[in-house]
């Protein structure tokens, strides 16, 4: 390996959160019965003509913006030929030499710590296929054409990727900014994202790149690690044996832990792209584009600037609240109510994050609002609630019934603190009375007896005041008299 | 631009059809004159003249992302050579290969 650097490409096909299709009217949800999300032009039927719906454009152009890619103002569409059974039409119709979105890039981070900026070659618009199913028949493939037409961005990298770590990295990037922006909702288990990877190998001092070898069907970010790192791997040891690397298409075998050939160069397809005859020029306008910009929310590395240097949170709390576009508007949220950033980033990683990996729910699905969490917060904040007593009891019991007042909560059950006052000082003053020995010690120096003190205090007091209050006090006193 | 038999297989398959014996010479006639002709339009200097992909310079319409069914998915399934209930049905394929 030492001897040897990977040269790989992604190319992702990203599925656009639109109610209809790219082209036609039929809807463009997942799960439906086979071959109900379906219309005269889905099917391929002739006569029909494609309209291209705006929410598509739209979708890609907001995820040009989000990638700092040029955004193309005359595109064109293309037909790309081949025959395939769940391609109605004989023709998928894509983009060719006008896609939607060049250049731009993304800045991946890596376990090292440092990171690196991924370029993006180009994004272009299309259409799904159907789905066929072999193995249900064993006679016939059955074909289902409700993915038929569905829109598709495809968003290809340049070859700047070195191994299976970056590319993963890359990929849970580019998954983030699509959920981010609400274009795909990157679910790589049912196909609305997926990603083909483009690998070579070369000796590090060669100045020509390997032969590549295109890698399909990887459902999953860990999938992708594995099969670059097998596909690397393969081929150093064909180069070590001499011979040589044919350019193929493979598929990863997940069972087998493999990557397995699908077809050579020879057999490749001849695609005929040509411009599509039944669509017009598609125009995008400055005005159009600074439309969509106003539609696209703080990006995660724009937050995670914010978190780290305005609110001078650690990195790692930021990398983890900025995951998800809703979980990091959460927190904001929780600021904004007037909770200081640490402490809302710690409620927000500890036991809000705890609650939802235990039900498996996103934050959509916490049941507190922002505001709702900031009183329980407030209430420690302001020494009212311990912060156990609020994490361990006043939560949970608020999180069964949401629309409770947290302060009742806690003073019908008695956990509202004691404010330092005259009771608190007699309190520490027969403890201390109690103990003229160990006073006499701490006064000659062994300061190390203020916990015993505060102990102490805590225990008569049956924790009716915060720990903070009484090592505040019993100090006090100490040095007082 | 000869074109060779080779070629011709090539376009077919790429095209599924299948020529036999003479209808094979009479496709191959048939290609090069439409290529003859294609090539006769390259002989005119076009340097600086942008593709005309489409006759018209009207910019596209684009519609508004709502749902509308159609067909229905027995109307779908009706004037297929071969279905199920649920499904279109096609010779065996394994391959997918794009």
């Amino acid at each position: 390996m030492l001897d040897y650097r990977a040269v790989i490409g992604l190319e992702i096909h990203a599925q656009l959160l639109t109610k209809s299709k790219i082209f036609s009217k039929d809807s463009a949800a997942y799960g439906g019965e086979p071959n109900h999300y379906i219309s005269p032009v889905s099917l391929g039927h002739p006569g029909t003509l494609p309209v291209v719906n705006q929410a598509c454009v739209e979708h890609a152009v907001l995820t040009g913006l989000a990638l700092g890619c040029e955004i193309t103002r005359e595109n064109l569409f293309a037909r790309k030929n081949y025959f395939y059974a769940d391609l109605p039409k004989g023709y998928q119709v894509s983009q060719d030499k006008t896609p939607v979105c060049t250049g731009g890039g993304i800045r991946i981070r890596k376990s090292d710590g440092s990171d690196k900026w991924v370029r993006i070659h180009r994004i272009h618009m299309e259409e799904d296929s159907g789905k066929s199913i072999h193995d249900q028949d064993p006679f016939h493939t059955l074909v289902d054409l409700n993915r038929a037409g569905v829109g598709l961005i495809e968003i290809v990298s340049e070859a700047d990727i070195a191994d299976a770590e970056e590319a993963m990295a890359y990929l849970g990037e580019i998954r983030k900014i699509v959920r981010y922006i609400g274009i795909c909702d990157g679910n790589m288990e049912e196909g609305s994202l997926r990603c083909d990877a483009n690998i070579s190998v070369m000796k590090q001092d060669a100045k020509v790149w390997g032969t590549k070898v295109e890698v399909k069907n990887m459902n999953s970010i860990s999938n992708v690690g594995r099969a670059i790192n097998y596909e690397i791997a393969r081929q150093i040891e064909l180069l070590e044996k001499g011979e040589v690397i044919r350019q193929q298409t493979r598929t990863w075998d997940a069972s087998k832990g493999a990557t397995v050939s699908m077809r050579d160069k020879e057999s490749a397809h001849d695609y005929r792209y040509f411009p599509e005859p039944d669509l017009p020029l598609l125009v995008i306008t400055d005005t159009y584009i600074d439309r969509v910009r106003l539609k696209l929310p703080k990006l995660p590395h724009e937050l995670y600037a914010e978190y780290t240097r305005e609110m001078k949170l650690p990195e790692q709390d930021a990398v983890i609240l900025t995951e998800n576009r809703q979980f990091a508007e959460y927190f904001s949220a929780l600021v904004s109510e007037g909770i200081g950033p640490k402490a809302a980033a710690n409620w927000c990683l500890g036991s809000v994050r705890s609650w939802l990996n235990a039900q498996a729910l996103s934050i959509e699905h916490y049941p507190l609002s922002p505001s709702a969490l900031s009183k329980i917060i407030m209430l420690v904040e302001e020494g009212k609630v311990s912060n156990t007593i609020a994490r361990d009891k006043l939560l949970p019991l608020v999180l069964e019934s949401p629309n409770a007042n947290p302060i009742e909560i806690a003073q019908q059950a008695g956990w509202i603190l004691e404010v330092a006052g005259d009771a608190l000082g007699e309190l520490i003053a027969s403890v201390l009375e109690k103990f003229p020995q160990k006073v006499e010690e701490f006064r000659s120096g062994k300061t190390g007896l203020l916990g015993f003190f505060v102990g102490q205090v805590m225990q008569a007091s049956a924790g009716k005041y915060d720990p903070k209050v009484i090592n505040q006090e019993v100090q006090k006193k100490l040095s007082d008299s | 631009m000869k074109i060779t038999e080779e070629l011709i297989d090539k376009l077919a398959n790429l095209a599924r059809l299948e020529f036999q014996g003479s209808e094979k010479a009479a496709i191959r006639e048939d290609i090069e004159r439409m290529v003859g002709f294609i090539e006769k339009l390259n002989e005119v200097n076009t340097e600086g003249v942008l593709p005309l992909t489409h006759i018209h310079a009207e910019p596209i319409p684009l519609r508004e992302d709502r749902v509308v069914e159609e067909v229905s998915h027995e109307q779908a399934l009706k004037n297929a050579p071969d279905h199920d209930s649920d499904y279109f049905r096609v010779p065996r394929v394994l391959d997918k290969d794009n």
